[in-house]
């Protein structure tokens, strides 16, 4: 279990994992929220019997499923690279983590799938009710696929309801509904799927806005504009309400991630938020005692950190250096010290399964650790530390600082999206209003940026993914694995060679996708009736 | 209701869910069947678009079962999804790629700018037909042959070839179920068409085609079971759990599990009556009674497979890290919670059953071909 790892190939793991999961996450935001919006559409056509809105459902219908189509695609891949790729992560907690995995193709894949079928085949075929039904049962299908792995994703950041058992070296579930409901899962489900809706949005917003730009289908767009804009008002409140709560959460649980995404070395009280940045030198690479904030240019707005971490204007926000070095005033246990004792944890667990295959006599008293649960809390609780353990004093100290996510990573991508996020609210705010006013169609700068914001949207989707993930770093699964753990016995070139093909095979898929939609918008929604 | 059963109990409920739901992929994968035959079966291009739609239809339902498969396998036998994807990386990969390109293939083909022209989006469904099917077959066929891995005491897995599970299809017992696999799935895939088309042309080039693909596939198929029947089986003994060659073990839990016998004989009987009988008389109904016989027939093996103290993915070079139903499986709160999930099938299964009659109420020509009101593939 402890022996040493190929670097090259956790990287290219890493990866692997990396690229594709990025990819996944280009498709399936637009799908958890296009799938409401299109249901919206569909319930005023039922509602009204007006064939317009017949017309506009069936439109972004079909940019749906060309969207669906790839998500799918790129989905399969995740689900079995766990284990393919992470093998040891899939051991380590697949009692837990198999079955959200499971539950989410019971539950939700199968639902989409057959509804979904329902929704482009049963036009004319089955009633308008039943298809309406389906037509939400779909948007609702694609929004429990999320839930699932998002239990899945939150319960690797914070891991609860579990019990290490040593005999057969793996964590155990004790308690589904800690698992299911933890916080941390319910405000990942609710950022994670609101971000989506506002995608969608934004989508639904710039297509119509290049409409109104080149003075086509004038009516479809405004109708088209004035849901997708309601809708992102909505969403983009839940979003900002949401990520304000993941940061609580994440202050609380991944107090590195939080000063990482706020480049913060040096704790504080009344700590303030930098709204705008720029980092200067590198300064975490290789990160010591002496590491120093440095910033370029930046605007603060005082006490907000500390306010948001805690709700408090003047509580204690750690910095990356108290948490490494300890910092007895807080109560802040030191890195080495973790270090030591997630340790000790791995060398029991090593000398009792010594104990039980040669039968040696202390084999109870090994045992009866792992029922402690003071020893659980104090010692086990840091078992994946273990993994930076030197006999030496000094490469101890070391290595302690290793223990950091890339800092600039995490802070320019929280950085992006936040500012993102506000921009989004502003837009769709002022795109009703102009809507209202009937001024909208010759506002040239709203529309463009409308049109502008499409590639935003993407970029602040993806910044959430990195802070969440990559301010994660080392931890595949906060303090107990790392991802060098976690990695599967295969030769780096193997994987190396699957990272090309997915790279070849995803983009090549990607190109054929915006050129398919390009051209579908371009093309525009059809006359009355007509295919989708 | 499920805590109070015992960790074994559930075990066995659990593999016969994953049993159950590798036997519904192999049936579903007339699917991939039917991908290799679009352009045997069909000669112009509304014939083939007739076809790639009556496949259209249902391609979803065999990619989400091979994804639930998956995640149930994770769920409840998380060890031999560790060791198994992880080890065999190179069969298990070469079959997601087959599975990727085949999510696409669909809806790009037609749409204008699909950049690569649908020729290309044909070929990809016909290396998903190809390639799923075989290295599917290949890969189940490890279950009764073994592989080559071995497991430390921390349950962590390594495989022991450089080839990564490729050496599987080296071994021409594993081919002659993939083979087997491959032949059943263009079968079924033949007599779905019969069923759900209503095209003179294609009709009789099916009957045709059933012919050439029924006889491999009844070869191959009696290839692979009798070998089965006669070959040295992974036994576990019950009390020390020692893993140890037994020989005849498969015939002999046929012998000791007497339902199994009769289910397999059964599905056998449907799946060969559903072909004849497609071939003597006028009858389009012959997907019903092949499709529920491939599903019985399937089931029966993998249980074969878990049941009667034998380890279901065995390792050849490391007898005793074989994996059986007992150490690879989930904690028994874990199982027990995936229990109570599990009474959702048949919900599931309803409204799956509910939707695919909406839908297929009406055959598919060429007048729902040109229709304007429908997503055509
Ligand atoms: C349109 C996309 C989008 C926008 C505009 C925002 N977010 Fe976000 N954010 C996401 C899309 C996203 C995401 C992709 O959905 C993430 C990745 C992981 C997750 O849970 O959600 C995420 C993660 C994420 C995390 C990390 C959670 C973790 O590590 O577990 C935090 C702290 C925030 N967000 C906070 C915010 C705040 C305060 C925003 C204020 C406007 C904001 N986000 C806007
Ligand atoms: C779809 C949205 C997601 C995106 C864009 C994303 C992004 C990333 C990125 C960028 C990395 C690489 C980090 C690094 O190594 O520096 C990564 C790693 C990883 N993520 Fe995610 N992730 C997503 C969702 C998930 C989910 C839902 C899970 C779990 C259920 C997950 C589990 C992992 C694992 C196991 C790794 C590999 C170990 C590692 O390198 O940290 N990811 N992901
Ligand atoms: C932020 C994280 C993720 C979200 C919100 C999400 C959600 C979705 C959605 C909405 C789809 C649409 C297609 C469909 O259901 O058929 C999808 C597909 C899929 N996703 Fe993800 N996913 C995420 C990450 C992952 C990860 C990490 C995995 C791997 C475990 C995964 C596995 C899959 C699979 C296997 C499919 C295809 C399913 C099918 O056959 O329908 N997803 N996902």
């Amino acid at each position: 279990m402890f022996e040493s790892i190929d670097l090259t190939l956790v990287n290219w793991s890493r990866a692997q994992f990396a690229l594709t999961a990025m990819y996944h996450w280009i498709f399936v935001p637009l799908t958890l929220g296009l799938g409401f919006i299109v249901a919206f559409m569909e319930t005023l056509y039922v509602k009204t019997g007006n064939p317009e809105w017949k017309r506009i459902t069936k439109y972004w219908m079909k940019l749906f499923g060309i969207n669906f189509a790839i998500g799918v695609a790129t989905g399969i891949i995740l689900e079995f690279e766990f284990g393919t790729n992470w093998s040891n992560y899939s051991w380590f907690v697949g009692d837990i983590f198999g079955a959200p995995l499971a539950i989410e193709g019971i539950m939700a894949f199968f639902m989409e799938s057959t509804f979904i079928a329902v929704m482009f085949f049963g036009w004319g075929k089955v009633s308008k009710k039943f298809h309406l039904t389906s037509t939400w049962l779909t948007a609702i299908g694609a929004n429990l696929s999320a839930v699932w792995i998002l239990v899945a994703n939150a319960w690797m950041q914070d891991p609860v309801g579990m019990k290490f058992n040593p005999d057969t070296a793996r964590m155990e579930m004790v308690n589904f509904w800690d698992v299911f409901l933890s916080p941390s899962a319910v405000t990942k489900f609710l950022h994670t799927t609101t971000s989506g809706f506002v995608l969608a949005a934004i989508f639904v917003v710039g297509v119509s806005s290049w409409y109104l730009l080149k003075k086509r289908e004038i009516l479809f767009a405004k109708k088209s504009i004035v849901i997708a804009s309601t809708f992102g008002i909505i969403a983009s409140i839940m979003l900002i309400a949401s990520g304000d709560s993941s940061a609580r959460e994440m202050a609380e649980k991944q107090p590195m991630k939080f000063a990482a995404m706020e480049a913060l070395y040096e704790g504080k009280t009344n700590a303030p938020l930098v709204a705008i940045g720029l980092i200067g030198d590198p300064q975490d690479d290789p990160m010591d005692k002496t590491a120093k904030e440095d910033f370029k240019i930046k605007i603060e707005i005082p006490n907000m950190l500390s306010y948001m971490a805690f709700l408090k204007a003047d509580a204690f926000v750690p910095g990356i250096k108290d948490l490494i070095l300890g910092n007895e005033k807080h109560g802040i246990m030191s890195y080495k010290e973790k270090i030591q004792r997630g340790y000790e944890a791995q060398q029991t667990l090593a000398a009792y399964k010594k104990a039980q295959k040669e039968g040696l006599p202390e084999l109870a008293s090994l045992k009866a650790k792992f029922n402690d649960q003071n020893w659980m809390d104090n010692y086990f609780q840091y078992f994946g530390y273990g993994a930076y353990y030197a006999e030496d004093e000094a490469q101890l100290e070391k290595n302690a600082f290793k223990i950091i996510p890339p800092i600039s990573i995490s802070f320019y991508s929280f950085h992006i999206m936040v500012i993102l996020g506000g921009h989004f609210l502003l837009l769709f705010i002022i795109l009703l209003w102009l809507i209202f006013k009937n001024k909208l169609a010759d506002n040239k700068i709203v529309l463009w940026t409308a049109v502008w914001s499409i590639p935003l949207v993407y970029i602040a989707s993806q910044a959430g993914w990195i802070v969440a993930e990559v301010g994660r770093q080392p931890w595949v699964i906060q303090d107990l694995m790392t991802t060098s753990r976690a990695v599967s016995q295969i030769d780096s070139g193997s994987v190396m060679v699957t990272f090309w093909l997915f790279a070849l095979t995803f983009t090549s898929l990607l190109i054929a996708e915006v050129k398919i939609l390009t051209k579908q918008i371009k093309i525009g929604p059809k006359k009355e009736g007509g295919k989708i | 209701m499920f805590e109070n059963l015992s960790h074994l109990a559930l075990q066995q409920y659990w593999w016969f869910l994953v049993s159950l739901l590798g036997a519904i992929l192999v049936f579903l994968m007339f699917v991939q069947g039917g991908q290799t035959l679009i352009s045997t079966l069909g000669k112009t291009k509304d014939e083939k678009t007739i076809l790639v739609n009556a496949l259209g239809r249902k391609w979803e339902f065999t990619f989400t079962t091979l994804v639930t498969f998956g995640g149930a396998f994770f769920a409840s036998f998380p060890l031999f999804y560790s060791t198994s994807f992880g080890g065999a990386y190179w069969v298990w990969m070469i079959i997601l790629f087959a599975f990727v390109i085949q999510a696409i293939a669909y809806e790009f083909r037609n749409r204008p700018s699909n950049v690569y022209g649908p020729k290309t989006y044909e070929t990809f469904l016909f290396i998903n037909g190809l390639v799923g099917t075989i290295f599917i077959g290949t890969a189940v066929a490890t279950f009764f042959t073994g592989s080559n891995f071995s497991v430390n005491d921390f349950n962590q897995s390594k495989w022991d070839t450089s080839f990564h599970g490729l050496e599987a299809a080296l071994n021409v017992h594993n081919l002659s179920l993939g083979l087997t696999v491959f032949f059943l799935a263009r079968v079924l895939a033949i007599l779905y068409f019969m069923n759900a088309v209503d095209h003179k042309e294609i009709l009789e080039r099916s009957k045709k085609q059933l012919m050439i693909n029924g006889v491999p596939f009844v070869i191959f198929f009696l290839t692979f079971t009798i070998w089965l029947l006669f070959r040295d089986g992974f036994a576990v003994n019950p009390e020390s759990k020692e893993v140890y060659m037994q020989s005849y073990k498969y015939f002999n839990n046929l012998i000791e599990m007497p339902v199994v016998l009769i289910g397999f004989l059964v599905g056998v009987v449907l799946v060969l009556w559903g072909i004849i009988s497609s071939l003597i008389k006028d009858n389009t109904k012959g997907i019903w009674f092949a499709g529920s016989g491939t599903v019985v027939t399937v089931l029966m093996l993998l249980l074969l497979a878990g049941y009667n103290n034998t380890s279901f993915y065995p390792s050849v070079s490391n007898l005793q890290s074989s994996l059986t139903i007992e150490n690879a499986s989930s904690s028994h709160f874990t199982l027990t919670a995936m229990s109570y999930v599990s009474l959702f099938i048949p919900f599931v299964l309803a409204y799956i059953w509910y939707a695919w009659r909406a839908i297929n109420n009406r055959k598919i020509d060429q007048e729902e071909i040109e229709s304007d009101d429908i997503h055509i593939y």
